[in-house]
């Protein structure tokens, strides 16, 4: 028989084998893939940043929808990716609002009296471990900018010696949070947008003495709330958002402006 | 048994496939970001190579030999290796899904690798039997192991250093591969 003829047949024989053998071999180990888990990870935005706890969007779309983490647990996703998973879950999202990262100071070099003498690392966890004196407050942002660094989006970045966050870029995906060794960053749901920018604990003189711009403890945004939202944390106020209903209120009679209102 | 380990040592480190021979250049560049990442991909290529140049061994002195079939090696070596990592793959899926956690990504990766055919055909060309094939094909991935290995390493200490702009990244790593290469050709100089 000529060479082609053998080459050409003994080829087909090959193919059809390892044909059939693939074919068996994909019935007989065939694993059972719960469909469900191919259908919310196509809904998971595939970020993999693991702001939900999971290790990356495959394995929370297997803790989905092996019911282990509610279908709302993907923080960046928000409401719509809830809500489709909701869909493919058979059970209603819930309420989730997009939240965005909030920097509770507004110490820029302007207000702040002293911007320190500290010329380390220019990083904010090197500079609080260091314990020099950085700023006057002992509170406030430090503004080298670890958050801005760590944010996966660059929503973050330092305006003026204090890290102000651009909301339509924030993801909430908490590294900043995580990051900030002053604790300045927290996320709150899009809305609530009525909030203290200060965290300074001090007692009012001390605050006045080293920033313009920091709360006092005096008390005059608690008397124009008529809805008792606002809240003492030692001489700190603080924004009920239970109880808030975004008039402005108090945000118009701080002396020092550091109630953010809806409007800015 | 001696000749083996010959064949070991010699595939491994005189010829090594990758910083030698050039082959599976893209998974070694690639994956070598990470040392974890390139151990196990070390380790699945080892495990792959393996099976593929004995099924290759075999299917040479069994068929294509005595039918006179030589010429059609490369395109059946394609055609088998393809077929057998697939099957691998749906194995360990199966059977062991710890282990394809941590190598099932990178099975995919392989069945396209240059150097898995590289080795097969380069057994036919030293006219290895059944059992050198083995260790020549185990010599082999073992020397892309260690290569792998030490370029990741490398990597890992090359990201901590402030490099002038126009080298980080690629450029850097390529050096630093050309560098392994010409260290490898020392052991060019090994008599066995």
């Amino acid at each position: 028989m000529d060479i082609i003829w053998i080459t050409t047949l003994v080829i087909a024989v090959i193919a059809v084998l390892v044909a059939v053998g693939l074919v068996y071999a994909g019935k007989k180990f065939a694993v059972k893939v719960d469909e469900r888990v191919v259908a919310i990870r196509g809904k998971l935005p595939g970020n993999n940043c693991g702001a939900c706890g999971f290790a990356g969007c495959d394995a929370l779309a297997a803790a989905i929808s092996a019911g282990e983490a509610p279908v709302n647990a993907c923080p960046v996703g928000g409401g719509p990716v809830a809500e489709a998973i909701g869909d493919i879950m058979g059970t209603k999202a819930g309420a989730m609002e997009r939240k965005t990262a909030f920097v509770a100071c507004k110490g820029t070099c302007e207000v702040t009296k002293n911007q320190g003498n500290y010329t380390g690392i220019q990083d904010c966890r090197a500079a609080v471990l260091s314990g020099m004196n950085i700023t006057d407050c002992t509170y406030g942002c430090l503004g080298f900018g670890s958050c801005a660094e760590v944010c996966p989006e660059q929503a973050i970045s330092v305006v003026n010696g204090v890290a102000v966050v651009n909301r339509s870029r924030c993801v909430s995906c908490g590294l900043c949070v995580k990051t900030c060794p002053r604790g300045l960053i927290s996320l709150i749901p899009e809305s609530r947008i009525v909030r203290v920018q200060c965290s300074n604990r001090d007692k009012g003189p001390v605050v006045r003495k080293i920033c313009s711009a920091g709360c006092i403890g005096c008390g005059l945004c608690a008397k124009q709330c008529e809805f008792g939202a606002i809240e003492f944390d030692g001489t700190l106020a603080r924004v009920n958002p239970e109880k808030c209903t975004l008039c402005g209120k108090c945000a118009a009679k701080c002396p020092a402006k550091v109630i953010t209102t809806p409007v800015n | 048994m001696k000749s083996l380990i010959m064949i070991i040592i010699g595939s491994a480190l005189i010829s090594n496939v990758v910083l030698n021979q050039f082959l599976g250049i893209c998974s070694f560049l690639g994956v070598s970001k990470q040392m974890k990442a390139s151990i196990s991909l070390g380790a699945a290529v080892i495990f792959v190579i393996t099976i593929a140049s004995a099924v290759a061994s075999l299917l040479y002195d069994n068929v294509l030999k005595p039918l006179g079939m030589d010429f059609m090696k490369t395109i059946i070596f394609i055609l088998v290796i393809a077929a057998l990592v697939q099957i691998v793959e749906m194995f360990l899926k199966k059977k062991s899904p710890a282990v394809y956690q941590s190598l099932g990504i990178y099975l995919p990766l392989i069945t396209t690798n240059c150097a898995v055919l590289g080795v097969a055909l380069n057994n036919v060309k030293d006219g290895f039997n059944f059992i050198e094939s083995v260790a020549s094909g185990f010599g082999t991935a073992l020397g892309y192991t260690i290569a792998i290995v030490l370029l990741a390493g490398i990597r890992s200490r090359i990201n901590e250093k402030d490099l002038p702009a126009p080298l980080r990244g690629a450029p850097i790593v390529m050096i630093a591969a050309a560098l392994m290469s010409i260290a490898f050709m020392g052991f060019g100089g090994l008599n066995i």
